[in-house]
């Protein structure tokens, strides 16, 4: 049995009041239950991230990486880690997160039908890129809502009628039912010949 | 490789692609080595498609994770324990010998070390200082010279074995010659030290109070060091024409500079600022490394003050580092700054085994500029036209 001795004093700020330390590092355990080294090693990362060493994360202390900084979708992709309304998110935030991002390994495929369904499945993966485009939750993907992450990923290189056509272009392909928005089914549909496993997920070294 | 100055965003970026083979390796997820062509290769003739997002959010989440650059401004972590809690980042316990062992460890060095060096570092300072002043006072001649570089040298060599500091130096026969600039990666303020220690430099720098202003004007007496007044630091030109002036008269000692501007982990070589290759003169590289198994000598300028940095300095193992002195090199006749400023880090960094990035050492403190993201933006948008498939749009749908 590993001892591992956390620094107590920010993981305690970290923590709900009714658990202990023991059932915390649990439930990071069940959303990534690999190995106890990455889970050190993602902790070492969060603390180095938390310039304020209050055991939270704020927006700032995201965008302070500069590779996360010059991505088209980078603001987007910090608000995933914050729940609604919230300036500041603990480790098992962050690592819930990061969750979606695991690989699906083979071995786990079969097991356990009845728990609930883990974060980094198939379908979850996809439920998480929905929610980047899908800004007010509504659960459908309007042509504003398209427009907007185009904007976005294009900048100032293509003029407004241009991305206009292409977004026009996009939901007709998608568009089953004739809303002129993508509900997650049809959202679903059309990603079905991607390889979502592969491109969303980050494979840890050890 | 473009020429002109303003493709600065697309070199940073292509740079940016090719280095990163390096420091993966030692990464803590594997990065796979893709580029936006080929991650957004199209499954169909729709010009957009809802995965594109995927190949951003996947970069996105990875930088979250491991990213190239700020790790580069905290102390590099070891391989195995070295037995000084400071590097004992992930803190277990594993026996009670080892804990002794640490133990004895700590009391040698608080104990026995500190004292000694403090008393050596008292003695070399105030020497210095005595030392440059009496010199100070002579008239300027070859035996000023000659006394100047002699206080220098032996001052300097006091406070390094102050420091218990164990240098190895390679290629003495390219050392910087009067008239030159000399430019090393920055790692901490004992660089300097480091390098005077076998040579004599005029310093660069900007004027201090307190202690290190007493040492500044006493120097400055005894050989001609050029100190700035934090005014003249942000008047580009003055300080550029001061420094040409100096490089200009041969009879003057090598000028040292940092280029990084900033102190760096000594893993990885950062942007070396364009100004002080627009002087002009021969420059000598030199790359410095510090073994970090004795000591780390990295100063985190936002987590320390000087004090603390010393007195962490003072009660490590020992400062082991290895200097080596590259061949001069000069600017090309169509070569810009920049591009020679590229050139001179890569020769460093070869030398020195760290890894290149393209990432501005003023990072730690400011965000990163906006071009970069509009240079990623401008490659997807290319990506999103290519084929004049906009051009289509209006025919419909025909390729389904």
């Amino acid at each position: 049995m590993l001892l591992v001795v956390y620094p107590l004093r920010s993981l305690r700020k970290g923590l709900c009041r009714r658990e202990t330390i023991w059932q915390y590092y649990i439930s990071i355990l069940n959303w990534w239950s690999v190995s106890h080294s990455q889970i050190t090693r993602l902790y070492s990362r969060f603390t180095s991230l938390d310039k304020g060493e209050n055991g939270t994360l704020s927006r700032e202390d995201f965008q302070r990486i500069p590779e996360l900084a010059i991505n088209p979708l980078g603001d987007r992709i910090i608000n995933a880690f914050f729940p609604e309304g919230e300036d500041q998110v603990n480790f098992r935030g962050f690592m819930r997160t990061l969750a979606h991002f695991r690989p699906i390994e083979d071995n786990e495929k079969s097991k356990d039908q009845n728990g609930p369904e883990p974060l980094n499945s198939r379908s979850n993966k996809l439920h998480f890129a929905f929610r980047l485009y899908d800004l007010d939750k509504d659960d459908k993907i309007s042509r504003d809502e398209l427009l907007q992450v185009l904007r976005m990923m294009v900048g100032v290189n293509i003029s407004d009628e241009q991305l206009g056509s292409i977004a026009d272009r996009t939901i007709q392909e998608a568009d089953q039912d004739g809303d002129s928005a993508i509900s997650f089914a049809e959202f679903v549909k059309v990603l079905e010949k991607v390889d979502v496993e592969q491109k969303m997920s980050i494979r840890f070294l050890h | 490789m473009p020429k002109t100055p303003s493709a600065n965003g697309r070199q940073v970026f292509s740079y940016f692609q090719e280095s990163r083979a390096l420091w993966r390796l030692t990464g803590i997820i594997e990065r796979i080595e893709t580029s936006m062509e080929e991650e957004i290769a199209r499954l169909n003739e729709v010009n957009y498609e809802f995965s594109d997002i995927f190949y951003f959010c996947r970069k996105g989440f990875e930088a979250i994770v491991d990213d190239a650059v700020t790790q580069r401004f905290s102390s590099e972590e070891l391989l195995s324990w070295n037995l000084l809690t400071r590097t004992n980042v992930n803190f277990r316990y594993i026996s009670l010998r080892l804990t002794i062992v640490w133990v004895i460890g700590v009391v040698v060095r608080y104990c026995f070390l500190l004292p000694l060096r403090i008393t050596l570092a008292a003695i070399g300072i105030s020497s210095m200082i005595v030392g440059t002043t009496l010199v100070g006072q002579l008239p300027n001649s070859s035996v000023k010279n000659y006394l100047s570089e002699l206080v220098h040298l032996t001052c300097s060599r006091i406070l390094v074995r102050a420091l218990s500091g164990t240098i190895h130096y390679h290629n003495k026969e390219n050392r910087p010659k009067k008239g030159g600039i000399c430019v090393a990666n920055h790692t901490s303020p004992i660089d300097a030290i480091i390098l005077t220690n076998d040579g004599c430099y005029a310093m660069v720098g900007q004027v201090h109070g307190g202690l290190m202003g007493v040492i500044q004007r006493a120097t400055v007496k005894a050989c001609p060091h050029v100190w700035f007044e934090r005014s003249e630091i942000k008047d580009r030109h003055l300080v550029t024409k001061r420094l040409r002036e100096h490089v200009a008269d041969k009879s003057k000692l090598p000028i040292l500079i940092f280029p990084e501007g900033t102190c760096i982990n000594n893993t990885s070589v950062m942007m070396f600022k364009k100004g002080s290759f627009e002087i002009g003169g021969t420059i000598y590289p030199v790359a410095i490394k510090y073994d970090p198994q004795f000591g780390d000598a990295f100063w985190n300028s936002s987590k320390y003050n000087i004090v603390s940095y010393l007195l962490r300095i003072m009660t490590s193992w020992a400062i082991v580092c290895n200097v080596w002195y590259l061949p001069p090199m000069v600017r090309e006749e169509d070569e810009d700054a920049v591009h020679f400023a590229n050139r001179v880090r890569s020769a460093i960094a070869r030398q020195g085994g760290l890894t290149e990035l393209p990432w501005d050492g003023g990072l730690k403190r400011a965000k990163v500029k906006d071009t970069f993201r509009e240079e990623q933006q401008k490659n997807y948008s290319r990506m999103l036209v290519r084929n004049g498939s906009i051009g289509s749009l209006s025919a419909g749908t025909e390729s389904d």
